[in-house]
């Protein structure tokens, strides 16, 4: 059954998809197959590994499954400080 | 030692006042305070920068330096610990993080200083895009 989630985009991820925000239709079992559809879909050319997720605010599992509303980050490697 | 909290990491979109940053870490027991100041150089790689642009997932930034911070309490014998990271538009030699420990010895404190850097620059969410002499820009993603 396919779910609504709210996929924010920092740095050079919302650079290659042109947006800050979008809301994503998705049927993925998991954060991993959430990120595939999206890389496939904007062309992202970071492999996953590179990358960490985060959900609703909290660093998260890749095996993790979708929930409804919720709002999921994908973290490129951070260059603070 | 003072109960963490999430004010103890702290994002800016304005300079960052050291003053005002270090006011709550006055203690009557501290006899050391230690600190670090990260400052926008004009120079990385080889190349020159004339300015960058801080960008963070506030949400966890904000959460993840306060887990930080959490660690270090935890780790060393310190009185407090605060950490200001700046965000949006920076010019040459502005200071970009400033990180700030009381203890009652030193060695707490530069321990507990160093620790927090290092682990704000690691794990925390905020993302640097450089801007070049030549005229061309670009994010930095360390691996």
């Amino acid at each position: 059954m396919s779910k609504a989630i709210n996929v924010l985009y920092f740095a050079s991820l919302r650079e290659r998809t042109g947006v800050a925000q979008e809301t994503w239709q998705s049927s993925a079992a998991d954060l991993a197959s959430l990120y595939e559809e999206l890389a496939a879909h904007h062309a992202l050319c970071w492999p996953r590994a590179q990358l960490r997720v985060a959900v609703d605010g909290a660093f998260a599992a890749w095996e993790q499954p979708l929930r409804e509303g919720s709002e999921v980050v994908f973290i490129p490697p951070v260059s603070g400080g | 030692m003072q109960a963490a909290s999430h004010s103890d990491f702290s994002l800016h979109e304005t300079p960052l006042d050291i003053m005002t940053l270090r006011e709550p870490l006055a203690h009557a027991q501290a006899g050391a305070y230690a600190s670090f100041e990260g400052w926008v150089r004009n120079h990385h790689a080889g190349r020159a920068v004339t300015g960058l642009y801080y960008e963070a997932y506030a949400a966890l930034a904000s959460a993840e330096g306060a887990k930080v911070i959490e660690e270090a309490r935890q780790r060393f014998d310190v009185i407090d610990i605060r950490c200001a990271h700046r965000t949006g538009e920076l010019t040459i030699g502005e200071l970009a993080v400033w990180v700030g420990v009381t203890a009652a010895h030193r060695d707490a404190a530069f321990a507990a200083c160093r620790y927090v850097i290092d682990e704000i620059k690691s794990r925390v969410p905020i993302w640097k895009h450089e801007r070049y002499a030549e005229g061309d820009a670009g994010w930095l993603h360390p691996h």
